[in-house]
């Protein structure tokens, strides 16, 4: 009995120093769950108006109400945000993010698997939750990403993912989708010293590649119930996409392109597609608008895809689909500087598409072509809880984000970059006055 | 003797005479807000340009005849944007075929022709650094230039009487290039070296031409000339000022170490991501920085950024200025500038400071441009919205006193030279590693293909 007490003392002494050592930098801040009021606010719904001087309530990850006249719980913790407004999160539907650290690093990179067909290949699966970039982007209210494979013509399957958690499964937010790049007669740098024919025929011998996978992939569909189906990892990928159960991201950039993508998916019958890139949309607005296709566009800071073409025509493009009536989304194609999103939308703002389009174009309908509408992109009930407070315009770059939320979780504004800010603002030491290391003997 | 004179004073006269061809243009620009940088922000107030110079700022200015008039009502007027760091209307950019190249200079290859000047214009730039790229740790002359497009002769874009500058560059991209080729530098330790046995040796050519030049035998024999040397005397001479493509805290605290023990005076630290770092020391030296407004991540020496580097180095009182480096970026640098009041609380004044004024101070061209001053250039940039706005869109751009861009008359298709050859034109997509960034141009294939995939 003794020897039990005596254990008993020695095994709560030896957690002494776990407790001591649980916290060992008193500067590192947690995420906080929990039930959260927010007043006074100026709130951007986005899908029903702008509500003054309004209240939002979460509760478990949930947006519970929104109003001016919603009843705080007691047990709720308030925020007075007055003079702030409050807008949905941010969702950029074209990173790396989470998959790209140090872009000259082949060994931090894992967006690109080896081999031109490899629809199976998961992004979600690569995705760090630990990226130094994420703390980086979210503290300016980009709550949510798509992020995706990219290189050959299947590179794999992208997801959306919320910018807090500590596993893919915890950022998951629930949608996923086939990439494509549609095989293109333009070319980028890697390309430039091709002939146009020499292009187009790597052109036909791709789309050979891609008609040959679906027609297996539809085939496949077909007998997915035999007994005598081999596993086939890079076709089965793609059943769900004939099946209409997943949504098909073609990304195409070339107005002639864009044309054959739109000719390609009409043929195939395809019911969930969206085109993505589309930089010359301008260019084939009216055609677009009639397939019925929604878009994801950008980089919008980029240079015009032809020499002849307008300054600003890269500027201007999201808003001359959204005049010709596409459903448009922004992405900004970044990795580490996705905290950019709001500033790409801006200057499509600036250049034609109007602030209110613009918006929509990085909330509601970037989370409706990414298959989670229901869940993201606008501050409604029953929503989650993904929004950030902001002391004004969030496109305009003064602006500052004070607070965020990611899925209920207040997520605290820190990210190296602060960090490193706060450190080295007036660095202790600084230099010897008496002893200067280096000071020039100036002529 | 007598001859020499006449010949030195024709040579000055066909000079003044060729610099005497860019066009000065004469205009009054009405009633706007004028962000002067140096003397603060004055409404409805008008800026008389004559011959190219800013010859009046005040209000209600006559209108002198022949002089054509802009309305800039509700509009805001600042200097012409400068960049510190550009490749753009550069035919080549790097000399990479050995590890010192002082002796080749970007003014060989400035191409007027290229598109991106005409782009550049349309975000309010009027002048550019078209710079040598870093393959090397010492690197070729860079050229000072106006943006002048529209003529075919790369003289009619050069800025006139601008000081001589040059690039070095440290950390990874010479070292790098040593790796793949199998020389010095291969590390930080080498690059150092490279630079200090240069300098010893262009001393010890520099003393063998005074030897010579003091030398009153009428048998003495000159020694070789060496532009490589030369241009590396000149340095030590203070007669070049030197920008130094550098990242890292380290590389910045040691040229500094290298210049004071060579008693050079100046250094001028481009992109210099981890400046904020000897921000004390830099400012104790009297070095300035050109850095990005956010840049990072892109390879190794830039991963512990922070978009807060521009504010740090200005709190700490180190003049700062933010570039492009990039034909895409340079097309909207106002509003890379106005970051500075996301990541930090910079004035509009300080921000502004940093694609106008102290980039020309680091250019050694603030006496001519950089601000709205009577006397200086009538550079000028003309915007809808204040320029520190996302939504600030460029209307007009003047260079010495003549439109270059004016967006009520702007054709899409702006370009002077069409390839004959090309029936199709090219249509150039978007990639992660865009190809308007520059720096490691031109850089032969065996350098290693991570080289082609990051930027700068």
């Amino acid at each position: 009995m003794k020897t039990l007490r005596i254990n008993i003392i020695a095994c709560l002494l030896a957690l002494v120093p776990m407790f001591i050592m649980a916290q060992e930098d008193d500067q590192v801040l947690k995420a906080r769950g929990g039930k959260f009021a927010l007043t006074n606010a100026k709130i951007y719904t986005v899908t029903n108006g702008v509500i003054e001087n309004g209240t939002l309530l979460i509760n478990n990850g949930v947006i519970e109400a929104v109003g001016t006249n919603v009843r705080i719980p007691a047990d709720a913790e308030v925020i007075d945000v007055n003079g702030k407004e409050i807008y949905p999160g941010m969702i950029d539907s074209g990173t790396t993010l989470g998959l790209a650290e140090i872009s000259s690093i082949a060994e931090a990179n894992d967006f690109r698997e080896f081999g031109a067909l490899t629809p199976q290949m998961q992004a979600l699966t690569a995705v760090n939750p630990n990226s130094v970039a994420i703390p980086v982007t979210r503290v300016s209210g980009v709550t949510t990403v798509w992020t995706m494979p990219r290189g050959g013509i299947l590179p794999g399957t992208a997801a959306s993912i919320n910018l807090f958690g500590y596993t893919p499964d915890q950022m998951d937010a629930g949608s996923k989708g086939i990439v494509m790049n549609f095989p293109s007669t333009a070319g980028g740098r890697r390309f430039r010293r091709l002939s146009a024919e020499e292009r187009k025929k790597r052109q036909e011998k791709a789309l050979k590649t891609v008609n040959d996978a679906w027609d297996k992939a539809e085939l496949y569909a077909s007998i997915e119930n035999s007994d005598d189906v081999r596993s086939y990892p890079e076709i089965e990928a793609l059943v769900p996409v004939v099946k209409g159960e997943l949504t098909l991201f073609i990304e195409a950039n070339a107005a002639k392109d864009i044309l054959s993508a739109i000719e390609w998916v009409e043929k195939r019958g395809y019911k969930k597609v969206v085109l993505t890139g589309v930089s010359e949309g301008w260019r084939v607005a009216d055609e677009i608008a009639k397939s019925g296709l929604s878009v994801i566009t950008g980089p919008v800071q980029a240079v015009p895809t032809r020499q002849s073409d307008a300054y600003d025509a890269a500027y201007a493009n999201p808003g001359v689909m959204a005049e010709a009536g596409i459903k448009v989304a922004i992405r900004t194609m970044e990795a580490e500087n996705v905290r950019n999103l709001p500033y790409h939308a801006g200057f499509a703002a600036a250049y034609g598409m109007g602030r209110e389009e613009a918006l929509k174009a990085i909330t509601i309908n970037a989370a409706e072509i990414l298959g989670v509408g229901d869940q993201l992109g606008s501050i409604e009930v029953g929503k989650k809880a993904n929004f950030f407070v902001a002391t004004g315009d969030p496109f305009e770059t003064s602006t500052k984000i004070t607070d965020l939320f990611i899925d209920g979780y207040k997520v605290p504004m820190t990210s190296r970059q602060i960090r490193l800010y706060d450190e080295f603002l007036n660095r202790n030491p600084s230099t010897d006055k008496t002893k200067p290391a280096v000071s020039i003997k100036k002529k | 003797m007598k001859t020499r004179y006449i010949l030195m004073t024709l040579l000055f006269a066909f000079c003044a005479v060729s610099y005497g061809q860019v066009k000065k243009g004469d205009v009054l620009i009405k009633n706007g807000t004028v962000i002067t940088i140096t003397d603060g922000t004055k409404e409805n107030t008008d800026i008389l340009i004559r011959d190219g110079k800013i010859q009046r700022i005040g209000k209600n200015l006559r209108t002198p005849r022949g002089v054509t008039e802009v309305d800039a009502t509700g509009k805001f007027v600042m200097p012409g944007i400068i960049d510190a760091h550009s490749h753009i209307a550069g035919s080549a950019i790097n000399e990479g075929t050995s590890q010192v190249t002082s002796e080749v200079s970007m003014e060989d290859v400035v191409n007027p022709l290229d598109v991106s000047i005409y782009r550049a214009l349309a975000g309010g730039v009027t002048s550019i650094h078209l710079m040598h790229g870093s393959a090397n740790v010492i690197g070729g002359q860079n050229e000072t230039m106006k943006l002048r497009y529209g003529s075919t002769n790369p003289d009619d874009l050069r800025f006139e009487g601008a000081p001589r500058t040059i690039k070095f560059a440290l950390g990874e991209n010479p070292t790098r290039g040593g790796r793949a080729r199998g020389i010095q530098p291969q590390s930080r330790m080498g690059v150092e070296n490279m630079i200090r046995s240069s300098f010893t040796e262009a001393l010890a050519y520099e003393k063998k031409w005074k030897a010579y030049n003091a030398d009153k035998s009428a048998r003495k024999v000159a020694p070789e000339y060496d532009l490589r040397m030369q241009t590396l005397v000149d340095i030590l001479n203070g007669d070049i000022i030197v920008h130094c493509h550098s990242y890292r805290a380290d590389e910045i605290y040691m040229l500094m170490k290298v210049f004071n023990d060579f008693n050079i005076p100046n250094i001028v630290f481009q992109h210099a991501n981890e400046a904020y770092k000897v921000a004390p020391e830099l400012a104790a030296f009297g070095a300035s920085a050109s850095v990005f407004a956010d840049w990072w991540a892109y390879k190794l020496e830039v991963y512990y950024s922070t978009a807060y580097n521009a504010t740090i180095l200005q709190e700490n009182g180190v003049m700062t200025s933010i570039n492009s480096d990039s034909g895409e970026l340079i097309r909207h640098l106002f509003h890379e500038a106005a970051k500075t009041q996301k990541y930090g609380n910079l004035s509009d004044d300080e921000a502004l400071a940093m694609i106008t004024l102290n980039p020309a101070k680091q250019l050694g061209i603030d006496k001519r441009v950089g601000s709205i001053e009577v006397g200086k250039d009538g550079d000028i940039a003309i915007f809808d919205n204040h320029p520190l706005s996302v939504y600030a869109i460029p209307q007009y751009t003047y260079i010495d006193g003549v439109k270059y861009f004016d967006i009520n008359d702007d054709k899409p298709d702006q370009r002077i030279y069409i390839n004959p050859e090309s029936s199709i034109e090219e249509v150039q997509l978007f990639e992660k590693m865009d190809f308007s960034h520059r720096c490691m141009d031109g850089v032969a294939r065996h350098y290693g293909a991570n080289l082609f995939r990051h930027k700068h």
